[in-house]
């Protein structure tokens, strides 16, 4: 930490144009924002964290305009690079910046030219920024990539003095994150003086912001015969993490944040919310401008659409989420930043930090999932730091009436629970591997040295960057048959360069880490029938294909704000017609998108053992506890209760860890096996966020009492090692997962030059490619790379594994003759739910059943 | 291989598909068994479509060729048969069988040693494999069938036994879907699934399938785990 800014005599630190400007307006430059600029004068790297409404952009960029307003004159202009480069991790927000960023350069008369460069910058409009940089280019991670590997990164990149990344912590979470961390450490080769500020809402380990800001020093360039000693023994040499200075801004004024306590029975089940549509009506009713934040796309379109239908006052209530598109979504943001509308109904599209206008209301429907994000949300309302926020949170069912408690005291108490920050992916590395010898023949040594600099890389060693840059040449396979087409080659001069300028293009297509799931546009045909044959009509946006798939024509769905009738696919598009049906067949919710953090389920835990708690409950949430103390038993916060019942003629065994839904899948999976091993027959399981219900035709209870198997057993930590391998071997997820990385790492290509190819046509390739690999190579380091991505990311195994060891010792059971009040939500979601990719085998005999019956004259 | 064939009571059971009356079994790995010739047909075998696409700098695992071969010789240890028809697209390129492996070379002239192997011309590998053992046929008859690449329409008399078209069908029940390679036929024509490890599948609701199949005597005989579902026309979906 360097030397603080007098901040009493802010006159001495800002120049005329500057101080003038701020006067003009009635302000005064806030603490933070000299304090930025004094560090960043100094040539440090900043962390500045603060919450919304806290003048976060103007800090940021007051740095680089107060030492362009110091550059000489005269300089020449021609031939210089961009001074700052600005990343977002959303296009919009690039543009709004620049938007934002022009009115006061422009009314301090300052000579800075501001451009941006998105994925929809025109090519010629590129080509000038090429020639003719801005000082000023703001941008996303994935253009940043484009740039740092084009033959003239080096000249283009020699001036950069300031890179600010906006919005960081939602970035660093990410292999975006990955591929942006990688871009910067290219960009501190190419310019070593460069300072990077980083701006961010709070989060729970600033430290690993500050680090990811800055080079690390990174891995020592290991022999590969250290490689294999445990990792223990490389921490303790592992150098101290070098840090970025750290600005924080405390929070504003306390939010006013309400649970809806609604008159209405709260559901036992389900995510529709549903039963509080009056309720939110009159709350809409009650403000100038409601933001309506909800977990998933189809919760979005349910709740537009019951609006609608009570919308008696026709209050002008519109619908926002990232499937619709574009210019549908351009009309409903400006509408919003006018103040014409009353209320938006939006997911996480509007969760980053664009300037909406005058929010005065946030009402959360369904629970938040994590005290962070529902703080990020809530910022959203009234965005002058000193006046208070005002949130409803709405709960969908009981078990959120529990979190949304939670999450309450989570955000009194400032709690944060954001995720932590990951090892960089292995996919991405050779995406930016392959890159970087777009650009230049890199040298192997140098190379390692620059990509350990990046925090998510600083552990990686040299054995392992050395088989990634294998991968890139020839695949990387122990059977070597590739050499002579090798994608890139190491010279005599011991210099990697590129074979062929053709793989240049080719990265150029492909660059990105966002695995989107196949999507097919929905257009609107006038005629019913003859819509099929007809390319008029309206594009609404985009689905999920395998949401299309389930559907059969003539069925009904939501899309859009509107009750649509499939009628088939063509080509990349779900052709669609209007219907007058105003009850949609197929439901399109597919559970809550996100996990609750383990922050908030420690939270919920907490409040059920803590009867003195319940006060600050709806009556009919506390009742049910209550009722459930009697019947059978409330854990207590470090305990697991193990439920079984008998029910028809079989046997329920229900748990309750609150891990949220990967997790417990992951545990039901696990489970039914070793279940199936003890001859207990099960039969099927459901999970959700809360808990997991399991069953069978054994008697469980009887077993677990007799220990045939013990409880201890069944939950045994061992479960995560052969069990889980074996079945994640063969799970689908797994494949879904090889295919991201195999896309991301370039194996497989999304576009070819002249030819996109669909997300179908590279699904069937990927599994077959992952099967083949798996029988012959299963040690390939895509597949290691898989099975660490699923391993975090869709099985949630790292916090299965903390759980198992938590509840040691812990486990409760609790035999029953019937159904427990706690168990009633899990049950409801039996015949819901159902598991994607697994009874495969079901569905193809059914399938041939049908055959029969349309043999036998009634199909 | 030198066990005679010996049908267990484990071994997958296969749907049996009559085509001009001759009645086959399709069995769940995608092949064709002709039981009373002692025949065995697979179809669009691709080998060396991995190097192939290595060629354009797309390195996919070096390992279908191997994986391929593995397949077929568990179906010629089970069947031992007198005669193995590959039914064209053998070969991913021209110039594949010049790629193979001594060893997967090898393997492959073990599995050709002690019978009869006719190797079908396809678009992909129009000539014959070069330096390889086998016949090379456009198309072979045997009785009431006829046996080649690209199913042919207004071929009266025969029945035919193609591939070419890869075949795959999807159905939908409980809100989930199944695609599988399938065999597709109507009782004069059978199209084989494609028997290579990196060959894909088409739908036979795609265009490409159109007036090859009399719609009203369309079964799709989708392979499951250690069975062949037969399923009819009205429960499939387009994909």
């Amino acid at each position: 930490m360097t030397a603080r800014a007098d901040i009493s005599d802010h006159t001495t630190v800002l120049h005329a144009p500057f101080a003038e400007w701020f006067a003009s307006r009635g302000w005064a430059p806030r603490p933070h924002q000299l304090d930025l600029l004094a560090r960043a004068r100094a040539g440090r790297s900043v962390l500045l964290i603060a919450p919304t409404g806290a003048g976060k952009t103007l800090a940021g960029f007051l740095p680089t305009l107060v030492s362009l307003h110091e550059r000489p004159r005269d300089a020449p202009v021609g031939g210089r690079g961009p001074h700052t480069l600005y990343i977002s991790p959303l296009k919009a927000l690039a543009v709004d910046i620049a938007r934002n960023l022009e009115q006061p350069v422009a009314e301090m008369g300052l000579p800075v030219r501001i451009e941006t460069r998105t994925g929809d910058t025109p090519v010629h409009k590129r080509q000038r920024q090429k020639l003719k940089p801005p000082d000023i280019l703001l941008t996303t991670p994935e253009q940043t990539a484009l740039l740092v590997s084009a033959t003239d990164a080096d000249r283009f990149f020699a001036d950069v003095d300031t890179v600010i990344l906006d919005e960081l912590h939602s970035l660093v979470v990410s292999k975006r994150g990955d591929l942006l961390a990688l871009c910067l450490a290219r960009l501190r080769t190419l310019a070593p003086k460069l300072k990077a500020i980083g701006l961010s809402a709070t989060v729970a380990d600033p430290d690993a912001l500050r680090a990811w800001l800055v080079g690390q020093r990174g891995a020592p360039p290991t022999p590969s015969d250290e490689v294999a000693k445990p990792s223990a023994g490389r921490k303790a040499k592992t150098p101290p993490r070098r840090l970025a200075d750290l600005i924080t801004v405390a929070g504003g004024a306390k939010p006013e944040i309400t649970i809806l306590d609604s008159a209405e029975r709260v559901p036992w089940a389900g995510h529709s919310a549903r039963y509080a549509l009056a309720d939110i009506y009159a709350a809409i009713g009650a403000h100038k401008m409601a933001l309506l934040f909800v977990n998933t796309r189809s919760q979005a379109e349910m709740i537009f659409q019951e609006l609608w239908r009570i919308n008696t006052d026709g209050l002008p209530i519109a619908l926002h989420h990232g499937s619709l598109d574009p210019t549908q979504r351009r009309k409903v943001e400006s509408a919003m930043s006018e103040g014409r509308l009353r209320a938006v109904v939006a997911t996480s599209t509007l969760d980053l930090g664009i300037d909406w206008g005058d929010v005065d209301l946030v009402v959360h429907i369904g629970a938040p999932k994590g005290a962070s994000r529902l703080a990020q949300r809530i910022g959203r309302a009234n965005h002058r730091l000193d006046e208070p926020s005002k949130a409803l949170l709405v709960p969908a069912n009981r078990f959120e009436v529990l979190e949304c408690r939670a999450a309450l005291d989570a955000n009194y108490l400032g709690a944060q629970d954001t995720p932590p920050i990951r090892a960089g992916g292995l996919d991405v590395l050779a995406q930016h591997i392959l890159g970087m010898a777009c650009a230049a023949p890199f040298e192997a040594g140098a190379a390692h040295a620059e990509v350990t600099s990046a925090y998510p890389y600083r552990n990686l060693t040299r054995e392992t960057f050395d088989r990634v840059v294998d991968f890139v040449a020839t695949g990387g396979y122990a059977l070597k048959t590739y050499e002579r087409y090798a994608k890139i080659r190491k010279g005599p001069d011991g210099l990697w360069r590129l074979t062929h300028p053709r793989f240049a293009q080719q990265y150029r297509l492909n660059v990105g880490t966002i695995i989107e799931a196949p999507m097919l546009n929905v257009r609107v045909s006038r005629s019913a029938r003859a819509g099929f044959a007809g390319r008029g009509g309206r594009t609404l946006g985009k689905v999920e294909e395998y949401f299309i798939e389930q559907l059969s024509p003539g069925e009904t769905f939501l899309f859009a704000g509107q009750v649509l009738r499939f009628e088939g696919i063509r080509e990349n598009e779900a052709i669609a017609t209007r219907t007058a049906d105003d009850t949609p067949k197929i439901p399109m919710y597919a559970g809550g998108k996100f996990p609750l953090t383990t922050y908030l389920a420690t939270g919920v835990r907490g409040l059920l053992s803590d009867p003195r708690a319940w006060g600050q409950l709806p009556v009919q949430v506390s009742d049910w506890l209550r009722i459930q103390k009697k019947r059978s038993i409330l854990p207590r916060r470090n305990q697991l209760l193990v439920e079984t019942f008998p029910r028809g003629n079989r046997s329920y065994l229900v748990c309750y860890p609150f891990e949220g839904r990967l997790a417990h899948q992951t545990l039901g999976m696990l489970l039914t096996r070793r279940l199936e091993r003890a001859r207990l027959k099960p039969t099927g399981f459901v999970a959700t966020d809360y808990s997991l219900a399991v069953w069978g035709l054994g008697n469980l209870g009887r077993a677990f009492a007799d220990g045939a198997p013990s409880l201890a057993e069944l939950f045994d930590e061992d479960m995560l090692g052969d069990d889980l391998d074996a079945w994640m071997a063969d799970s689908y997820l797994l494949k879904r997962t090889f295919r991201s990385a195999a896309l991301i790492s370039g194996l497989i290509e999304k576009r070819h030059p002249g030819k996109e190819k669909t997300g179908r046509q590279v699904t069937v390739s990927s599994d077959l490619i992952y099967d083949v690999l798996r029988a012959h190579e299963p040690d390939h380091i895509l597949m290691q790379a898989t099975w660490a991505d699923a391993a975090t990311g869709h099985l949630d195994v790292a916090r299965l594994g903390d759980m198992l060891s938590r509840i040691k010792g812990r486990i409760v059971h609790k035999r029953l003759d019937r159904i427990s009040p706690l168990a009633l939500p899990v049950m409801l979601e039996i015949g819901r739910e159902v598991i994607a990719g697994e009874a495969q085998e079901d569905v193809l005999r059914e399938a041939a059943e049908d055959l029969v019956k349309e043999a036998m004259g009634d199909g | 291989m030198a066990e005679p064939a010996r049908r267990m009571e484990t071994d997958p059971e296969p749907a049996l598909v009559a085509v001009a009356g001759v009645v086959l079994e399709a069995f769940a790995d995608g092949a064709l068994w002709w039981a009373d010739r002692r025949l065995l047909v697979v179809a669009d075998l691709h080998f060396e479509k991995g190097s192939a696409f290595a060629r354009r700098g797309r390195m996919l695992p070096p390992y279908d060729t191997v994986e391929t071969l593995t397949r077929l010789s568990r179906l010629v240890t089970r069947f031992d048969p007198a005669t193995i028809v590959a039914l064209g697209d053998s070969f991913h390129d021209d110039g594949g069988a010049a790629r193979l492996r001594p060893s997967d070379r090898a393997t492959l002239k073990a599995l050709q040693s002690g019978r009869d192997w006719i190797w079908i011309a396809g678009n992909h590998d129009p000539a014959a494999p070069a330096g390889l053992d086998g016949g090379h046929l456009d198309s072979l008859a045997i009785g009431p069938l006829v046996f080649r690449h690209e199913p042919t329409i207004g071929d009266g008399g025969h029945g035919e036994i193609a591939g070419h078209l890869h075949p795959a069908a999807r159905v939908a029940g409980r809100g989930k879907w199944v695609r599988r390679r399938c065999f597709a036929g109507d009782g004069r024509r059978l199209i084989l699934p494609a028997f290579g490890a990196y060959a894909g599948g088409l739908n036979v609701l795609d265009k490409t399938f159109a007036g090859v199949f009399d719609l009203a005597a369309f079964r799709a005989y989708m392979l499951g785990e250690d069975r062949v579902y037969a399923v009819g026309r009205k429960v499939l979906r387009p994909d």
